[in-house]
């Protein structure tokens, strides 16, 4: 688990923040409520995920809540990965 | 009745939750013409202020011209109200096809297509022209409705960092194997006034084979030295496979929008595009009305020379006054404030003042990037601009942010 928060983490520092962003991403800050995520650009993160770790996620799963921590993200990969 | 006590508390409470989070949009009436001075109902049964208007994107100062006007009432005398129909059974008049033809040469393009309006131009262009095997590339600030046709076309789509082109390359790389690629700008960002840097984006589709579209709703008639639009400004007309643009805001105001670039792409939206298909033509005096517009622009640089100097001439004065303004160079003049209360209280101040500006935040925003979005016109006068700069100085004094940065501001007011 930790060295999936870490690929993710790792993912999203490069894929949504800016080299001279001031904003910082722990495994717990908030990622779309705080604008760092939109619910336009998530589909960068789904497509990695899905490919990263050999999953499909529905429509119905990738919700912003769902989305919204890097933690919450790793739980709903584990369920996939059981 | 089906609309019960209960269905409307649903409702009710809907709008509470928006009104509660701060988004709720009030009534304001204008009762005059569009122009850089209005008459205001505002709030809603007040008696009506005179105020100058910062906020329209009327930026060629069109929307009430008299030669407009004219042509939009010999359109009506002409050729009637409206044509009581789709473009494709009765609907396409001999003024449409000349609009088409008058907005391809202005533009540099091969053909284009009117729509009822931009956001409908928007919505139906991508699934016109592409299928699951295509991908779509879009700048993450683009405007609601090209992700509105984004997400109602079966093509794959990515999304880029604003205006990051190492990361568009990065994008272009990974998507390689999808059939075509579309990459998707707006020309001028409606929010932040900054300029998609198009040259640099023609080099990089050109290098990994991919198509660009450009929606330039907040460019066509002003931007580029004879007001072509973003693609005249870095030079590339001919690198431009799509343009999408509106006569709803530089362009005279009134409404209607087109998609115009490749003959093949625009021949497809003419067959498929289903806000095409599937809406009434523009009426004829909206038709006749643009058709003046694109030839008072065609014969004269006049108005965007005046709307460029207008920018300038009020940007160094809002600097002189110690604002903090996003820097750049259209018409477009974001003064950022942080801190969503300050920026709303502040342009009711500013309205107080006789000048009519909105305060901008999250969500049309980002989170802790609060401004007020002043917009300028050619039809401003250097009083006109002195005055809002005076309301600026005054206010920003009220609130003690002249000469403050970023930072300093977050400081006292938080984000």
């Amino acid at each position: 688990m930790d060295e999936m928060k870490k690929t993710v983490l790792e993912y999203i520092a490069d894929e949504y923040l800016d080299e001279d962003d001031e904003d910082e991403v722990s495994y717990d800050s908030p990622l779309i409520s705080s604008g760092i995520v939109d619910s336009f650009s998530m589909v960068s993160l789904k497509r990695f995920l899905e490919t990263k770790y050999s999953i499909k996620l529905s429509d119905e799963e990738a919700t912003p809540e769902a989305f919204d921590t890097v933690n919450s993200i790793c739980t709903l990969v584990n369920k996939h990965l059981g | 009745m089906a609309f019960s006590d209960s269905t409307r508390g649903l409702f009710t409470d809907e709008i509470e939750k928006i009104k509660e989070d701060g988004l709720f949009k009030e009534k304001r009436f204008i009762c005059s013409e569009q122009d850089a001075e209005i008459e205001v109902e505002y709030p809603e049964g007040a008696p009506h202020a005179k105020v100058l208007n910062f906020c329209a994107n009327n930026y060629l100062g069109l929307s009430s011209h008299p030669d407009v006007i004219k042509a939009a009432h010999e359109g009506l005398d002409t050729r009637g109200y409206g044509m009581s129909s789709v473009r494709f059974i009765c609907g396409t008049q001999d003024i449409h096809r000349e609009l088409q033809d008058k907005v391809s040469v202005f533009l540099g393009m091969e053909d284009t297509l009117l729509f009822p309006s931009c956001m409908d131009a928007n919505s139906g262009v991508f699934e016109a022209i592409l299928g699951q095997e295509d991908v779509i590339i879009a700048d993450r600030l683009i405007h609601a409705s090209l992700v509105d046709g984004i997400r109602l076309c079966s093509a794959e789509y990515d999304t880029f960092k604003h205006m990051n082109m190492k990361h568009l390359k990065k994008k272009l790389e990974l998507h390689q194997d999808k059939r075509t690629r579309l990459v998707v700008t707006d020309g001028v960002f409606s929010m932040d006034g900054d300029l998609a840097p198009l040259d640099e984006m023609v080099d990089l589709c050109n290098q990994y084979d991919a198509m660009l579209l450009v929606d330039d709703s907040h460019a066509s008639g002003f931007i580029g030295k004879t007001g072509r639009g973003t693609h005249e400004h870095f030079g590339v007309i001919d690198g431009i496979d799509i343009i999408t643009t509106t006569f709803g805001k530089g362009l005279g105001g009134a409404s209607g929008g087109c998609v115009s670039g490749r003959s093949e792409l625009i021949e497809l939206c003419r067959q498929k595009a289903r806000p095409y298909l599937f809406s009434n033509s523009l009426a004829p005096p909206i038709v006749n009305g643009s058709i003046k517009v694109i030839d008072l622009i065609s014969s004269s640089t006049e108005r965007r020379d005046k709307l460029e100097w207008n920018t300038k001439y009020f940007r160094d004065k809002m600097e002189q006054a110690g604002l903090d303004m996003r820097p750049g160079e259209t018409p477009i003049v974001p003064v950022m404030l942080y801190n969503a209360k300050l920026a709303n209280d502040m342009a009711r101040d500013m309205y107080a003042e006789g000048i009519y500006v909105i305060g901008f935040c999250f969500p049309v925003v980002p989170a802790g990037k609060a401004r007020i979005r002043v917009q300028l016109s050619a039809a401003h006068e250097k009083e006109h601009l002195d005055k809002c700069v005076g309301a600026f100085r005054k206010i920003g004094k009220k609130y003690g942010i002249l000469g403050l940065g970023k930072n300093e501001i977050i400081e006292k007011y938080g984000r």
